[in-house]
């Protein structure tokens, strides 16, 4: 009697261990922007298919959540819409973290207005003065005598970052923006409302909302790769050490030429040829 | 065991459960203050209350909630005052008026409009009432006080009313009787008997609701439009705590000086909840009607 129960113990604990380690090995736990979301969901799902029995799970949260979840070592892979911060660093070194950047795809931000709104383009100044609040009318540049309404990112969202690199420089954003939480909230308020401009990823540009020339440059893949188009980006990936096996190899399909189709395909820039990370 | 250790045992027992929600909520005042309060060795508690400018990521940072309180205050009190007519009227004709059959269904409707997720709500908000008002009143932005408000004072009037309607119903026959006995009407028996009893009840009611205002954080996070700036006119945007918190809890780096900005914007919010409800325990029994009529 008690060596059967005994074999039940020890089968079912070896069941558990391997479970256990099986979930370990295969499973990737993915955190971070929301503008690198979508890349990511798609590649997961491609991934997911072809590799049956790895399980990846994702969640949002923005770049700063991301970079936190990596350095708390919640998550695999950091996503992030910026660079890591040198604080960032220093906490992640205390932690006994070595973040390790990838780029896996590039992102142009792009300043949207109402399909209704007559301007068509816009220059990096006078996009700095209308988000400082300084120019208030649309008169002011060439449209319709209509208040501007400016529409931003949270301040803490990646994308606002990137906003305030490329636009803002070392000024600040009127008070009166209205600071909205997602790229979704963007085009939905920019699609209903033609006193509004804003800004948001390429990957979230549709019909619904006018692109703006920058500088009398349109933003393209084109553009964007060659730093033509002078608001692009890099999006991140970021790890805790070198990546190693399963992580390592969702970040090189990424980058493989399949990868970079379902970039493409959600709208943002591809790599120009398949790049090893930074740092 | 004989039966008064049977009681001290069950008592004990009681007393753990009771102690449990205590220990609860002082775990979360404790953390929230652990983390909120070293942003005043960077900056004065002046500043913070009173400073009207929110540049957390900016360099230097500013932290300035000032407009952020004025923000929660102003939807809260507007929703308020949209919400009080509609949900003590409402329970006044629940309770007094109305005939049982259709008591019954309208009871039953407003219990529903408690149970809507304030998602739903928000989104209702963004993308119905936000449109509708800019094309109506021809203004530049939807997401302003007053959907903010009115989506607000939607989720208030469920509070108010069912708590008000339990405050008539508590008001004794005897009352009623007396006053139909000397020959009053239902409208003045109903104002100046029944209301004046259920006074009491009818305030804490209302201090409820209003409290449920101010720290609802999705609708004013989806339709207040999020401008940290005192508004100039009912129809500007607003950024209420609540919504600041949210919006940027996620990518605010932990333990940064931001991060705990916004724990101690937390604690204001807190502090206002709580100064609410002491008002609304202070109110339930300062204007009790002792005897029968207690709630």
């Amino acid at each position: 009697m008690s060596g059967f129960i005994k074999k039940i113990i020890v089968s079912m604990s070896l069941v558990f261990f391997t479970a256990g380690w099986a979930l370990a090995a295969d499973s990737i736990v993915i955190k971070g922007s929301t503008t690198v979301l979508p890349i990511t969901q798609a590649a997961l799902e491609a991934y997911m298919k072809a590799n049956k029995g790895v399980q990846i799970s994702l969640s949002g949260g923005g770049s700063g959540e991301g970079i936190k979840a990596l350095i708390d070592k919640t998550a695999d892979i950091g996503n992030s819409s910026r660079e890591i911060k040198k604080e960032e660093v220093a906490l992640a070194a205390k932690k006994g973290v070595k973040p390790v950047a990838h780029v896996v795809a590039y992102d142009a931000l792009i300043p949207i207005v109402n399909p209704r709104n007559k301007v068509k383009g816009l220059s990096t100044d006078q996009l700095s003065l209308i988000y400082q609040g300084k120019i208030t009318n649309w008169k002011e540049v060439g449209g319709d005598d209509l208040k501007i309404v400016v529409i931003s990112r949270d301040s803490s969202s990646g994308t606002f970052e990137s906003w305030d690199h490329f636009v803002m420089k070392k000024t600040k954003v009127t008070p009166r923006a209205q600071m909205l939480p997602s790229n979704g909230a963007i085009v939905t308020a920019v699609a209903k409302n033609r006193y509004a401009i804003s800004y948001l990823g390429m990957g979230y540009l549709n019909k619904s909302v006018k692109a703006l020339e920058v500088n009398g440059v349109a933003a393209s893949s084109q553009t964007a790769l060659s730093r033509q188009y002078p608001f692009s980006r890099e999006l991140y990936m970021y790890t805790n050490g070198e990546p190693a096996g399963e992580v390592a190899k969702f970040i090189s399909f990424l980058k493989s030429p399949a990868g970079q189709a379902i970039v493409k395909q959600e709208g943002f820039v591809p790599l120009a040829s398949p790049k090893k990370g930074r740092k | 065991m004989n039966r008064t250790t049977k009681e001290k045992i069950i008592k004990f027992i009681l007393f753990l459960f009771a102690l449990v929600s205590v220990l609860v909520l002082a775990l979360i005042v404790f953390s929230l203050f652990r983390e909120g309060l070293p942003i005043f060795r960077e900056v004065s508690l002046g500043d913070f209350l009173l400073g009207l400018e929110w540049y957390p990521t900016a360099d230097p940072p500013l932290f300035g909630i000032f407009p952020l309180i004025f923000g929660s205050l102003v939807v809260t009190l507007i929703s308020t005052i949209i919400a009080v007519p509609l949900g003590v009227l409402s329970a006044i004709y629940i309770a007094e008026i109305a005939p049982a059959s259709l008591k019954e269904i309208l009871k039953s409707i407003i219990e529903l409009l408690a149970g809507l997720p304030s998602v739903i709500l928000g989104f209702f908000g963004m993308i119905v009432v936000a449109p509708w008002l800019q094309d109506t009143f021809d203004l530049p932005t939807g997401l302003n006080i007053i959907n903010a408000s009115v989506i607000l004072a939607i989720m208030a009037i469920p509070t108010i009313s069912s708590i008000s309607e339990d405050a008539l119903y508590a008001v004794p026959r005897e009352f009623k009787e007396a006053s139909y006995a000397l020959g009053a009407t239902k409208f003045e028996t109903i104002t100046k008997v029944i209301f004046p009893a259920a006074l009491s009840g009818v305030s804490t009611a209302v201090i409820l609701g209003m409290s449920r205002a101010i720290g609802e954080t999705m609708v004013v996070l989806m339709v207040a439009g999020g401008a940290a700036a005192i508004p100039e006119s009912l129809f500007d945007s607003v950024r209420p705590m609540p919504a600041s918190i949210a919006a940027e809890m996620g990518e605010a780096p932990y333990r940064s000086l931001h991060y705990q900005a916004l724990f101690a914007t937390g604690m204001v919010l807190f502090a206002l909840t709580l100064i609410f409800n002491l008002v609304a325990d202070y109110v339930s029994h300062r204007f009790r009607q002792s005897g029968s009529a207690t709630l």
